[in-house]
Protein backbone atom coordinates (compact mmCIF):
# COMPACT_ATOMS: atom_id res chain seq x y z
CA UNK A 1 0.00 0.00 0.00
CA UNK A 2 1.36 3.58 -0.65
CA UNK A 3 0.46 6.86 0.30
CA UNK A 4 -2.48 7.70 -1.93
CA UNK A 5 -2.85 11.09 -1.85
CA UNK A 6 -5.27 13.06 -4.32
CA UNK A 7 -2.53 15.18 -5.21
CA UNK A 8 1.05 14.68 -4.82
CA UNK A 9 3.01 17.68 -3.73
CA UNK A 10 6.35 15.29 -3.19
CA UNK A 11 6.95 12.06 -5.13
CA UNK A 12 10.40 10.57 -5.06
CA UNK A 13 11.18 7.42 -6.34
CA UNK A 14 13.50 4.80 -5.91
CA UNK A 15 16.31 8.02 -4.76
CA UNK A 16 19.64 6.67 -3.84
CA UNK A 17 22.51 8.48 -2.54
CA UNK A 18 26.09 7.32 -1.48
CA UNK A 19 29.36 8.55 -0.35
CA UNK A 20 31.78 6.98 -1.70
CA UNK A 21 31.11 3.55 -1.98
CA UNK A 22 28.68 3.54 1.33
CA UNK A 23 24.99 3.62 -0.04
CA UNK A 24 23.68 5.62 2.60
CA UNK A 25 20.37 5.42 1.27
CA UNK A 26 18.62 3.08 -0.98
CA UNK A 27 15.79 3.40 -3.46
CA UNK A 28 13.74 4.94 -0.98
CA UNK A 29 10.03 5.96 -2.42
CA UNK A 30 7.55 8.23 -1.00
CA UNK A 31 4.94 10.65 -1.30
CA UNK A 32 3.81 13.69 0.16
CA UNK A 33 0.06 14.91 -0.54
CA UNK A 34 -1.59 18.51 -0.67
CA UNK A 35 -1.84 20.02 2.79
CA UNK A 36 -0.75 16.27 4.48
CA UNK A 37 1.87 15.97 6.71
CA UNK A 38 3.93 13.03 6.30
CA UNK A 39 6.40 11.67 9.05
CA UNK A 40 9.79 9.91 8.21
CA UNK A 41 11.10 8.28 11.36
CA UNK A 42 13.73 5.59 12.40
CA UNK A 43 16.67 5.52 14.34
CA UNK A 44 19.98 7.68 14.56
CA UNK A 45 21.99 7.45 11.06
CA UNK A 46 19.30 5.49 9.04
CA UNK A 47 19.66 8.34 6.33
CA UNK A 48 16.66 10.71 7.43
CA UNK A 49 18.92 13.60 7.03
CA UNK A 50 20.93 12.71 4.02
CA UNK A 51 17.40 11.88 2.49
CA UNK A 52 16.09 15.69 2.85
CA UNK A 53 19.17 17.18 1.49
CA UNK A 54 18.91 14.63 -1.48
CA UNK A 55 15.68 15.75 -2.00
CA UNK A 56 16.59 19.52 -1.84
CA UNK A 57 19.54 19.32 -4.14
CA UNK A 58 22.22 20.40 -1.60
CA UNK A 59 23.44 16.22 -1.78
CA UNK A 60 23.86 14.43 -5.56
CA UNK A 61 21.38 11.99 -5.90
CA UNK A 62 20.05 9.12 -8.44
CA UNK A 63 16.65 8.66 -8.82
CA UNK A 64 13.73 10.83 -9.40
CA UNK A 65 12.15 13.90 -7.60
CA UNK A 66 8.87 15.28 -8.91
CA UNK A 67 7.89 18.29 -7.11
CA UNK A 68 4.64 20.24 -7.59
CA UNK A 69 4.01 18.71 -11.25
CA UNK A 70 7.09 18.75 -12.59
CA UNK A 71 10.37 16.37 -12.48
CA UNK A 72 13.07 17.59 -11.23
CA UNK A 73 16.15 15.66 -13.07
CA UNK A 74 19.32 17.04 -10.94
CA UNK A 75 17.32 19.20 -8.18
CA UNK A 76 18.86 22.37 -7.56
CA UNK A 77 18.41 23.96 -4.25
CA UNK A 78 18.05 27.70 -5.30
CA UNK A 79 15.41 26.29 -8.28
CA UNK A 80 13.91 24.36 -5.62
CA UNK A 81 13.54 27.44 -3.10
CA UNK A 82 12.32 29.55 -6.04
CA UNK A 83 9.74 26.56 -6.57
CA UNK A 84 8.26 26.74 -3.22
CA UNK A 85 10.12 24.10 -1.32
CA UNK A 86 11.88 24.53 1.89
CA UNK A 87 14.41 22.88 4.27
CA UNK A 88 14.52 23.63 7.85
CA UNK A 89 17.97 21.64 8.77
CA UNK A 90 18.16 19.84 12.13
CA UNK A 91 20.92 22.20 12.67
CA UNK A 92 18.79 25.08 12.03
CA UNK A 93 21.69 27.19 10.01
CA UNK A 94 20.40 30.73 11.65
CA UNK A 95 22.87 33.96 10.41
CA UNK A 96 23.35 34.13 14.36
CA UNK A 97 25.13 37.56 14.30
CA UNK A 98 22.43 38.93 12.25
CA UNK A 99 19.03 39.87 13.90
CA UNK A 100 15.84 38.35 14.08
CA UNK A 101 14.39 40.18 11.36
CA UNK A 102 17.17 40.07 9.67
CA UNK A 103 16.99 36.36 9.20
CA UNK A 104 13.30 36.31 8.81
CA UNK A 105 13.60 38.45 5.74
CA UNK A 106 16.38 36.96 3.99
CA UNK A 107 13.99 34.01 3.89
CA UNK A 108 12.04 35.94 1.52
CA UNK A 109 15.44 36.35 -0.77
CA UNK A 110 14.40 34.09 -3.72
CA UNK A 111 11.42 35.87 -3.93
CA UNK A 112 12.62 39.23 -3.76
CA UNK A 113 15.05 38.29 -6.56
CA UNK A 114 11.65 37.18 -8.60
CA UNK A 115 10.43 40.45 -8.55
CA UNK A 116 7.65 39.43 -5.47
CA UNK A 117 8.33 42.58 -3.18
CA UNK A 118 5.45 41.45 -0.53
CA UNK A 119 8.12 40.26 2.85
CA UNK A 120 6.78 43.23 4.86
CA UNK A 121 3.18 41.79 4.69
CA UNK A 122 4.40 38.05 5.54
CA UNK A 123 6.57 39.14 8.19
CA UNK A 124 4.05 40.70 9.93
CA UNK A 125 1.94 37.25 9.23
CA UNK A 126 5.45 35.52 10.63
CA UNK A 127 4.98 37.61 13.75
CA UNK A 128 1.17 36.35 14.07
CA UNK A 129 2.14 32.82 14.19
CA UNK A 130 5.79 33.62 16.66
CA UNK A 131 4.82 36.53 18.67
CA UNK A 132 8.39 35.75 20.70
CA UNK A 133 10.02 36.53 17.40
CA UNK A 134 8.45 39.61 17.68
CA UNK A 135 9.56 40.92 20.79
CA UNK A 136 13.16 39.77 19.94
CA UNK A 137 13.06 41.35 16.39
CA UNK A 138 16.19 43.37 17.21
CA UNK A 139 18.31 40.73 19.02
CA UNK A 140 20.91 38.82 17.57
CA UNK A 141 19.54 35.12 16.05
CA UNK A 142 22.87 33.67 18.04
CA UNK A 143 21.54 35.02 21.43
CA UNK A 144 18.24 33.38 20.91
CA UNK A 145 17.33 30.07 23.34
CA UNK A 146 16.76 26.77 21.82
CA UNK A 147 12.99 26.99 21.09
CA UNK A 148 13.49 30.18 19.67
CA UNK A 149 16.08 29.15 17.32
CA UNK A 150 13.52 26.92 16.23
CA UNK A 151 10.46 29.02 15.86
CA UNK A 152 12.97 31.14 13.84
CA UNK A 153 14.56 28.92 11.76
CA UNK A 154 10.39 27.42 10.89
CA UNK A 155 9.61 31.45 10.45
CA UNK A 156 12.86 32.09 8.21
CA UNK A 157 11.39 29.24 5.67
CA UNK A 158 8.02 30.46 5.94
CA UNK A 159 8.67 33.65 4.65
CA UNK A 160 9.68 31.75 1.12
CA UNK A 161 5.97 31.05 1.42
CA UNK A 162 6.41 27.70 0.59
CA UNK A 163 4.26 24.65 -1.09
CA UNK A 164 6.05 22.07 0.63
CA UNK A 165 8.18 22.47 3.99
CA UNK A 166 10.51 20.17 5.26
CA UNK A 167 11.41 20.02 8.93
CA UNK A 168 14.67 17.96 10.10
CA UNK A 169 14.27 16.80 13.65
CA UNK A 170 12.45 19.90 14.98
CA UNK A 171 11.72 18.50 18.37
CA UNK A 172 15.52 18.29 18.53
CA UNK A 173 16.86 19.48 22.02
CA UNK A 174 14.01 21.30 23.05
CA UNK A 175 12.25 20.75 26.43
CA UNK A 176 9.02 19.06 26.54
CA UNK A 177 6.86 22.46 26.64
CA UNK A 178 8.33 23.81 23.25
CA UNK A 179 7.70 20.76 21.42
CA UNK A 180 4.37 20.80 22.00
CA UNK A 181 4.32 24.36 20.82
CA UNK A 182 6.30 23.32 18.01
CA UNK A 183 4.31 20.64 16.80
CA UNK A 184 1.08 22.98 17.45
CA UNK A 185 2.62 25.22 15.08
CA UNK A 186 3.27 22.69 12.50
CA UNK A 187 -0.59 21.14 12.61
CA UNK A 188 -1.57 25.15 12.71
CA UNK A 189 0.30 25.36 9.00
CA UNK A 190 -1.52 22.21 7.71
CA UNK A 191 -4.28 23.90 8.14
CA UNK A 192 -2.94 26.86 6.37
CA UNK A 193 -2.76 24.53 3.17
CA UNK A 194 1.58 24.28 3.87
CA UNK A 195 2.04 20.50 2.74
CA UNK A 196 4.85 19.17 5.64
CA UNK A 197 7.38 16.33 5.38
CA UNK A 198 8.30 15.98 9.06
CA UNK A 199 11.67 14.08 9.62
CA UNK A 200 11.61 12.81 13.41
CA UNK A 201 13.68 10.92 16.13
CA UNK A 202 10.48 11.75 18.52
CA UNK A 203 8.66 8.67 16.74
CA UNK A 204 5.57 9.56 19.68
CA UNK A 205 4.93 13.24 18.57
CA UNK A 206 5.54 12.71 14.88
CA UNK A 207 2.67 9.96 14.61
CA UNK A 208 0.09 12.07 16.43
CA UNK A 209 0.48 14.57 14.09
CA UNK A 210 0.95 13.11 11.26
CA UNK A 211 -1.38 11.53 8.55
CA UNK A 212 0.70 9.55 6.91
CA UNK A 213 4.54 7.82 8.25
CA UNK A 214 7.13 6.05 6.88
CA UNK A 215 10.16 4.45 8.59
CA UNK A 216 13.66 4.30 7.57
CA UNK A 217 16.14 2.08 8.87
CA UNK A 218 19.96 1.44 7.13
CA UNK A 219 18.70 3.36 4.87
CA UNK A 220 16.04 1.70 3.40
CA UNK A 221 12.20 2.08 3.55
CA UNK A 222 11.25 -0.62 5.90
CA UNK A 223 7.90 0.20 6.93
CA UNK A 224 4.94 2.71 6.16
CA UNK A 225 1.34 3.26 6.29
CA UNK A 226 -1.16 5.61 7.41
CA UNK A 227 0.29 7.42 10.98
CA UNK A 228 -2.77 5.88 13.27
CA UNK A 229 -2.10 2.51 11.92
CA UNK A 230 1.34 2.45 11.92
CA UNK A 231 1.33 3.86 15.31
CA UNK A 232 -0.50 0.46 16.63
CA UNK A 233 2.23 -1.56 15.05
CA UNK A 234 3.79 -3.82 17.22
CA UNK A 235 6.91 -3.45 15.32
CA UNK A 236 7.03 0.28 15.69
CA UNK A 237 6.00 0.19 19.34
CA UNK A 238 8.59 -2.18 20.34
CA UNK A 239 11.18 -0.35 18.12
CA UNK A 240 10.42 3.38 17.94
CA UNK A 241 7.67 3.92 21.06
CA UNK A 242 9.60 2.00 23.57
CA UNK A 243 8.32 2.36 27.38
CA UNK A 244 6.15 4.02 28.01
CA UNK A 245 3.81 3.32 25.39
CA UNK A 246 0.68 2.48 25.62
CA UNK A 247 0.86 -0.98 24.62
CA UNK A 248 3.98 -1.70 26.69
CA UNK A 249 2.31 -0.70 29.71
CA UNK A 250 -0.85 -2.66 28.48
CA UNK A 251 1.87 -5.54 27.91
CA UNK A 252 3.69 -5.01 31.66
CA UNK A 253 0.68 -4.87 32.93
CA UNK B 1 61.64 67.68 12.07
CA UNK B 2 59.42 70.04 12.43
CA UNK B 3 55.12 70.66 12.46
CA UNK B 4 54.93 71.12 9.10
CA UNK B 5 56.57 68.33 7.99
CA UNK B 6 54.90 66.12 10.29
CA UNK B 7 51.60 67.58 9.14
CA UNK B 8 52.36 66.56 5.80
CA UNK B 9 53.84 63.46 5.96
CA UNK B 10 50.50 62.50 8.63
CA UNK B 11 48.83 63.98 5.45
CA UNK B 12 50.58 61.67 2.70
CA UNK B 13 49.69 58.64 5.22
CA UNK B 14 45.95 59.05 5.53
CA UNK B 15 45.30 59.39 2.05
CA UNK B 16 47.38 56.27 0.82
CA UNK B 17 45.58 55.22 4.07
CA UNK B 18 41.95 55.74 2.77
CA UNK B 19 42.80 53.89 -0.22
CA UNK B 20 44.48 50.81 1.39
CA UNK B 21 41.15 51.32 3.95
CA UNK B 22 38.97 50.79 0.73
CA UNK B 23 41.08 47.71 -0.35
CA UNK B 24 41.54 46.50 3.02
CA UNK B 25 37.44 45.95 3.08
CA UNK B 26 37.44 44.70 -0.22
CA UNK B 27 40.09 41.53 0.88
CA UNK B 28 38.03 40.77 3.86
CA UNK B 29 34.44 40.69 1.69
CA UNK B 30 35.74 38.56 -0.74
CA UNK B 31 37.51 36.52 2.10
CA UNK B 32 34.33 36.42 4.04
CA UNK B 33 32.14 35.38 1.44
CA UNK B 34 34.12 33.21 -1.02
CA UNK B 35 36.94 32.17 1.12
CA UNK B 36 39.27 33.31 -1.43
CA UNK B 37 42.57 35.24 -0.54
CA UNK B 38 42.37 38.03 -2.99
CA UNK B 39 45.48 38.54 -4.37
CA UNK B 40 44.68 40.51 -8.17
CA UNK B 41 42.97 42.75 -5.98
CA UNK B 42 46.24 45.68 -6.77
CA UNK B 43 45.70 44.66 -10.23
CA UNK B 44 42.50 45.97 -10.55
CA UNK B 45 43.91 48.92 -9.06
CA UNK B 46 46.79 49.45 -12.26
CA UNK B 47 44.13 48.07 -14.60
CA UNK B 48 41.36 50.74 -13.42
CA UNK B 49 44.33 53.33 -13.51
CA UNK B 50 46.06 52.42 -16.70
CA UNK B 51 42.98 52.11 -19.02
CA UNK B 52 42.14 56.02 -17.73
CA UNK B 53 45.63 56.43 -18.66
CA UNK B 54 45.22 55.03 -22.00
CA UNK B 55 41.83 56.81 -22.88
CA UNK B 56 43.71 59.80 -21.99
CA UNK B 57 46.71 58.91 -24.35
CA UNK B 58 43.92 59.05 -27.33
CA UNK B 59 43.76 55.04 -27.49
CA UNK B 60 41.23 52.47 -26.97
CA UNK B 61 42.28 50.83 -23.85
CA UNK B 62 43.25 47.16 -24.84
CA UNK B 63 41.68 46.47 -21.26
CA UNK B 64 38.53 46.31 -23.10
CA UNK B 65 39.98 43.34 -25.36
CA UNK B 66 40.79 41.58 -22.12
CA UNK B 67 36.64 41.69 -21.38
CA UNK B 68 35.65 40.44 -24.46
CA UNK B 69 37.88 37.62 -24.40
CA UNK B 70 36.79 36.83 -21.07
CA UNK B 71 33.06 37.89 -21.91
CA UNK B 72 33.31 35.17 -24.92
CA UNK B 73 34.90 32.24 -22.88
CA UNK B 74 31.91 32.61 -20.43
CA UNK B 75 29.13 32.85 -23.29
CA UNK B 76 30.88 29.88 -24.64
CA UNK B 77 30.48 27.86 -20.92
CA UNK B 78 26.89 29.66 -19.92
CA UNK B 79 25.49 29.52 -23.37
CA UNK B 80 26.41 25.92 -23.45
CA UNK B 81 25.25 25.02 -20.49
CA UNK B 82 21.81 27.05 -21.23
CA UNK B 83 21.28 25.97 -24.78
CA UNK B 84 21.59 22.28 -23.30
CA UNK B 85 18.72 22.94 -20.47
CA UNK B 86 16.82 24.31 -23.66
CA UNK B 87 16.23 27.95 -22.03
CA UNK B 88 15.99 30.39 -24.14
CA UNK B 89 15.55 33.16 -22.07
CA UNK B 90 18.55 32.38 -20.28
CA UNK B 91 20.80 32.10 -23.81
CA UNK B 92 20.14 35.83 -24.78
CA UNK B 93 20.98 36.89 -21.51
CA UNK B 94 24.18 35.28 -20.97
CA UNK B 95 24.69 36.09 -24.87
CA UNK B 96 23.99 40.11 -24.22
CA UNK B 97 25.86 40.45 -21.10
CA UNK B 98 28.67 38.59 -22.15
CA UNK B 99 29.41 39.05 -25.82
CA UNK B 100 27.22 42.15 -26.58
CA UNK B 101 28.43 44.16 -23.50
CA UNK B 102 32.11 44.21 -24.19
CA UNK B 103 31.81 44.89 -28.06
CA UNK B 104 29.44 47.57 -27.70
CA UNK B 105 31.69 48.78 -24.98
CA UNK B 106 34.84 48.45 -27.34
CA UNK B 107 33.04 50.04 -30.30
CA UNK B 108 31.40 52.95 -28.10
CA UNK B 109 35.24 53.64 -27.01
CA UNK B 110 36.32 53.42 -30.55
CA UNK B 111 33.33 56.04 -31.57
CA UNK B 112 33.88 58.41 -29.28
CA UNK B 113 36.40 60.96 -28.87
CA UNK B 114 37.10 60.13 -25.37
CA UNK B 115 40.57 61.58 -25.09
CA UNK B 116 38.63 65.24 -25.16
CA UNK B 117 35.71 64.33 -22.86
CA UNK B 118 35.55 65.18 -19.37
CA UNK B 119 37.43 63.42 -16.67
CA UNK B 120 34.27 62.10 -15.21
CA UNK B 121 33.07 60.21 -18.42
CA UNK B 122 36.26 59.32 -19.05
CA UNK B 123 36.53 57.92 -15.47
CA UNK B 124 32.98 56.38 -16.05
CA UNK B 125 33.88 54.15 -19.17
CA UNK B 126 37.30 53.41 -17.52
CA UNK B 127 35.30 51.64 -15.01
CA UNK B 128 32.91 50.29 -17.69
CA UNK B 129 35.57 48.50 -18.84
CA UNK B 130 37.50 46.79 -15.86
CA UNK B 131 34.98 46.54 -13.17
CA UNK B 132 33.33 43.46 -14.89
CA UNK B 133 36.32 41.78 -15.19
CA UNK B 134 35.41 40.96 -11.68
CA UNK B 135 32.19 39.07 -11.74
CA UNK B 136 33.56 37.11 -15.05
CA UNK B 137 36.89 36.45 -13.31
CA UNK B 138 35.01 34.94 -10.48
CA UNK B 139 32.86 32.93 -12.83
CA UNK B 140 35.93 31.66 -15.21
CA UNK B 141 38.23 30.87 -12.19
CA UNK B 142 36.99 30.71 -8.96
CA UNK B 143 33.13 29.30 -9.56
CA UNK B 144 34.19 26.17 -10.89
CA UNK B 145 36.59 25.57 -7.53
CA UNK B 146 34.20 27.29 -5.24
CA UNK B 147 34.25 24.16 -3.06
CA UNK B 148 37.98 23.91 -3.11
CA UNK B 149 40.17 24.24 0.70
CA UNK B 150 41.65 27.71 1.36
CA UNK B 151 45.47 26.98 0.57
CA UNK B 152 44.00 26.06 -3.48
CA UNK B 153 42.27 28.84 -3.49
CA UNK B 154 44.89 30.72 -2.10
CA UNK B 155 47.49 28.88 -4.84
CA UNK B 156 44.66 29.62 -7.88
CA UNK B 157 44.56 33.43 -6.98
CA UNK B 158 48.31 34.01 -6.68
CA UNK B 159 48.41 32.40 -10.52
CA UNK B 160 45.73 34.62 -11.74
CA UNK B 161 47.68 37.67 -10.06
CA UNK B 162 50.68 36.50 -12.29
CA UNK B 163 48.72 36.33 -15.53
CA UNK B 164 47.19 39.80 -14.84
CA UNK B 165 50.23 41.47 -14.16
CA UNK B 166 51.90 40.01 -17.14
CA UNK B 167 49.16 40.79 -19.58
CA UNK B 168 49.12 43.98 -17.93
CA UNK B 169 52.69 44.57 -19.37
CA UNK B 170 51.34 43.13 -22.81
CA UNK B 171 48.54 46.27 -22.63
CA UNK B 172 50.21 49.26 -21.14
CA UNK B 173 53.67 48.39 -21.59
CA UNK B 174 56.55 49.07 -19.01
CA UNK B 175 56.26 52.81 -18.99
CA UNK B 176 54.76 54.26 -15.83
CA UNK B 177 51.48 56.75 -16.63
CA UNK B 178 50.28 59.56 -14.01
CA UNK B 179 47.07 61.05 -15.20
CA UNK B 180 45.77 64.93 -14.53
CA UNK B 181 44.54 65.17 -10.79
CA UNK B 182 40.20 65.88 -10.02
CA UNK B 183 40.83 69.09 -9.13
CA UNK B 184 43.73 72.18 -9.14
CA UNK B 185 42.38 73.09 -5.98
CA UNK B 186 44.51 73.62 -2.95
CA UNK B 187 43.74 73.82 0.23
CA UNK B 188 45.59 76.09 3.05
CA UNK B 189 44.76 74.91 6.70
CA UNK B 190 46.98 76.96 9.08
CA UNK B 191 51.13 75.13 7.99
CA UNK B 192 49.48 72.90 5.96
CA UNK B 193 48.94 73.07 1.85
CA UNK B 194 45.95 70.22 1.24
CA UNK B 195 45.76 69.31 -2.43
CA UNK B 196 42.56 69.38 -4.24
CA UNK B 197 43.16 65.30 -4.64
CA UNK B 198 44.55 64.71 -1.27
CA UNK B 199 40.42 66.06 -0.66
CA UNK B 200 38.86 63.51 -3.48
CA UNK B 201 41.05 60.69 -2.48
CA UNK B 202 39.56 61.09 0.85
CA UNK B 203 36.27 62.20 0.71
CA UNK B 204 35.54 59.86 -1.90
CA UNK B 205 36.86 56.58 0.30
CA UNK B 206 34.61 57.84 2.88
CA UNK B 207 31.39 58.08 0.89
CA UNK B 208 32.21 54.63 -0.54
CA UNK B 209 32.83 53.09 2.91
CA UNK B 210 29.37 54.64 4.29
CA UNK B 211 27.39 53.02 0.78
CA UNK B 212 29.33 50.08 1.44
CA UNK B 213 27.93 50.25 5.24
CA UNK B 214 24.26 50.90 3.81
CA UNK B 215 24.40 48.31 0.95
CA UNK B 216 25.14 45.75 3.39
CA UNK B 217 22.61 47.19 6.54
CA UNK B 218 19.87 47.98 4.29
CA UNK B 219 19.35 46.13 1.12
CA UNK B 220 18.69 42.54 0.48
CA UNK B 221 21.61 41.66 -1.74
CA UNK B 222 23.71 42.67 0.66
CA UNK B 223 22.43 41.22 3.64
CA UNK B 224 22.69 38.24 1.46
CA UNK B 225 26.10 38.53 0.97
CA UNK B 226 26.57 39.20 4.68
CA UNK B 227 24.70 36.04 5.35
CA UNK B 228 26.50 34.01 2.88
CA UNK B 229 29.74 34.97 4.89
CA UNK B 230 28.15 34.03 8.24
CA UNK B 231 26.76 30.51 7.11
CA UNK B 232 27.44 29.52 3.92
CA UNK B 233 24.62 26.21 4.23
CA UNK B 234 22.24 28.70 5.61
CA UNK B 235 22.37 31.19 2.98
CA UNK B 236 22.17 28.09 0.41
CA UNK B 237 19.01 27.37 1.78
CA UNK B 238 17.38 30.37 1.57
CA UNK B 239 18.25 30.23 -2.29
CA UNK B 240 21.65 32.41 -2.21
CA UNK B 241 23.18 30.67 -4.69
CA UNK B 242 26.93 30.92 -3.71
CA UNK B 243 27.48 31.71 -7.21
CA UNK B 244 25.78 34.99 -7.46
CA UNK B 245 27.12 35.75 -3.84
CA UNK B 246 30.82 34.96 -5.13
CA UNK B 247 30.11 37.07 -8.44
CA UNK B 248 28.37 40.20 -6.63
CA UNK B 249 31.43 40.22 -4.13
CA UNK B 250 33.80 40.33 -7.11
CA UNK B 251 31.76 43.14 -8.84
CA UNK B 252 32.25 45.34 -5.54
CA UNK B 253 35.92 44.18 -5.05
CA UNK B 254 36.74 45.33 -8.96
CA UNK B 255 34.41 48.49 -8.77
CA UNK B 256 36.93 49.31 -5.15
CA UNK B 257 39.78 48.47 -6.94
CA UNK B 258 39.91 50.04 -10.13
CA UNK B 259 37.99 53.04 -8.50
CA UNK B 260 41.28 53.65 -5.59
CA UNK B 261 43.81 53.16 -9.20
CA UNK B 262 41.79 55.90 -10.77
CA UNK B 263 41.89 57.90 -7.53
CA UNK B 264 45.92 57.62 -6.76
CA UNK B 265 47.33 57.99 -9.97
CA UNK B 266 47.49 61.57 -9.93
CA UNK B 267 49.29 61.34 -6.70
CA UNK B 268 51.95 58.38 -7.69
CA UNK B 269 52.87 57.15 -11.31
CA UNK B 270 51.43 54.02 -11.72
CA UNK B 271 53.16 51.12 -13.39
CA UNK B 272 51.92 47.65 -14.65
CA UNK B 273 52.99 45.58 -11.43
CA UNK B 274 52.57 48.70 -8.96
CA UNK B 275 49.15 47.28 -7.86
CA UNK B 276 50.86 44.21 -6.45
CA UNK B 277 52.67 46.59 -3.49
CA UNK B 278 49.13 48.31 -3.30
CA UNK B 279 47.06 45.94 -2.68
CA UNK B 280 49.44 44.42 -0.43
CA UNK B 281 49.44 47.28 2.03
CA UNK B 282 45.97 46.25 1.85
CA UNK B 283 46.43 43.34 2.74
CA UNK B 284 48.39 43.95 5.56
CA UNK B 285 45.69 46.38 6.75
CA UNK B 286 43.25 43.15 6.42
CA UNK B 287 45.39 40.95 8.34
CA UNK B 288 45.50 43.38 11.52
CA UNK B 289 41.85 43.38 10.85
CA UNK B 290 41.51 39.20 10.89
CA UNK B 291 40.46 39.39 7.52
CA UNK B 292 37.22 39.22 9.46
CA UNK B 293 37.15 42.68 11.23
CA UNK B 294 36.12 45.86 8.73
CA UNK B 295 36.32 48.56 11.53
CA UNK B 296 39.35 47.19 12.57
CA UNK B 297 41.01 46.49 8.87
CA UNK B 298 40.03 50.38 8.51
CA UNK B 299 41.98 51.28 11.22
CA UNK B 300 44.94 48.97 10.09
CA UNK B 301 44.74 50.81 6.90
CA UNK B 302 45.37 54.28 8.36
CA UNK B 303 48.16 52.81 10.62
CA UNK B 304 49.54 51.01 7.40
CA UNK B 305 49.24 54.64 5.50
CA UNK B 306 51.17 56.35 8.22
CA UNK B 307 53.73 53.83 8.96
CA UNK B 308 54.48 54.07 5.43
CA UNK B 309 55.08 57.46 4.74
CA UNK B 310 56.46 58.32 8.18
CA UNK B 311 59.34 55.69 7.39
CA UNK B 312 59.84 57.12 4.07
CA UNK B 313 61.05 60.42 5.96
CA UNK B 314 63.33 58.64 8.33
CA UNK B 315 64.24 55.49 7.09
CA UNK B 316 63.22 56.14 3.24
CA UNK B 317 65.37 52.91 1.68
CA UNK B 318 63.18 50.69 4.28
CA UNK B 319 60.00 52.22 4.12
CA UNK B 320 58.60 48.87 2.41
CA UNK B 321 60.40 46.60 4.98
CA UNK B 322 58.99 48.81 7.58
CA UNK B 323 55.17 48.22 6.66
CA UNK B 324 55.59 45.06 5.76
CA UNK B 325 57.56 44.03 9.02
CA UNK B 326 54.63 45.42 10.88
CA UNK B 327 52.70 42.18 9.85
CA UNK B 328 54.81 40.04 12.28
CA UNK B 329 54.07 41.92 15.67
CA UNK B 330 50.21 41.93 14.52
CA UNK B 331 50.42 38.31 13.92
CA UNK B 332 51.79 37.26 17.04
CA UNK B 333 49.92 39.15 18.95
CA UNK B 334 46.68 37.80 16.66
CA UNK B 335 47.95 34.81 17.65
CA UNK B 336 47.94 35.13 21.24
CA UNK B 337 44.92 36.76 21.47
CA UNK B 338 42.33 34.84 19.40
CA UNK B 339 41.35 30.98 19.35
CA UNK B 340 42.47 29.05 16.63
CA UNK B 341 39.44 27.79 13.89
CA UNK B 342 39.77 24.88 12.03
CA UNK B 343 38.78 25.25 8.40
CA UNK B 344 35.49 24.15 7.79
CA UNK B 345 35.69 21.64 4.99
Amino acid sequence: MTNQAKNPVLQIDRLCVSYGKVEALTNASLTVGEGQIVTVIGPNGAGKTTMLSAIMGVLGSKGTVHFDGSIEAVPEVERLVARGMNLVPEKRELFGEMSVEDNLVLGAFQRYRMGHRDHPKTLDEIYDLFPRLKERRTQLAGTLSGGERQMLAVGRALMAKPKLLMLDEPSLGLAPLIVREIFRIVTELRRRGVSILLVEQNARAALQVADYAYVLETGQIAMHGPATQLADDPRVVEAYLGLGGKHQAMLST
Amino acid sequence: MDVQIALMLAQDGLTNGAIYALLALALVLVFAVTRVIFIPQGEFVAYGALTLAMMQAGTVPATVWLLAGMGATAALIDGGLALRAGQTRRLVGVLGWNLGYPLGLAALLAALPVKDMPLAAQVLLSLAVVVPMGPLMYRLVFQPIAAAPILILLIVSVAVHVAMVGLGLLFFGAEGQRTPAFSDANLELGPLMVSGQTIWVVMSSVVLIVALYQFFERTLYGKALRATAINRAGARLMGISPSLAGKLTFFLAALIGALSGVLIAPITTIYYDTGFLIGLKGFVAAIIGGLASYPLAAVGAVLVGLLESFSSFWASAFKEVIVFTLIIPVLLWRSLTSRHVEEEE
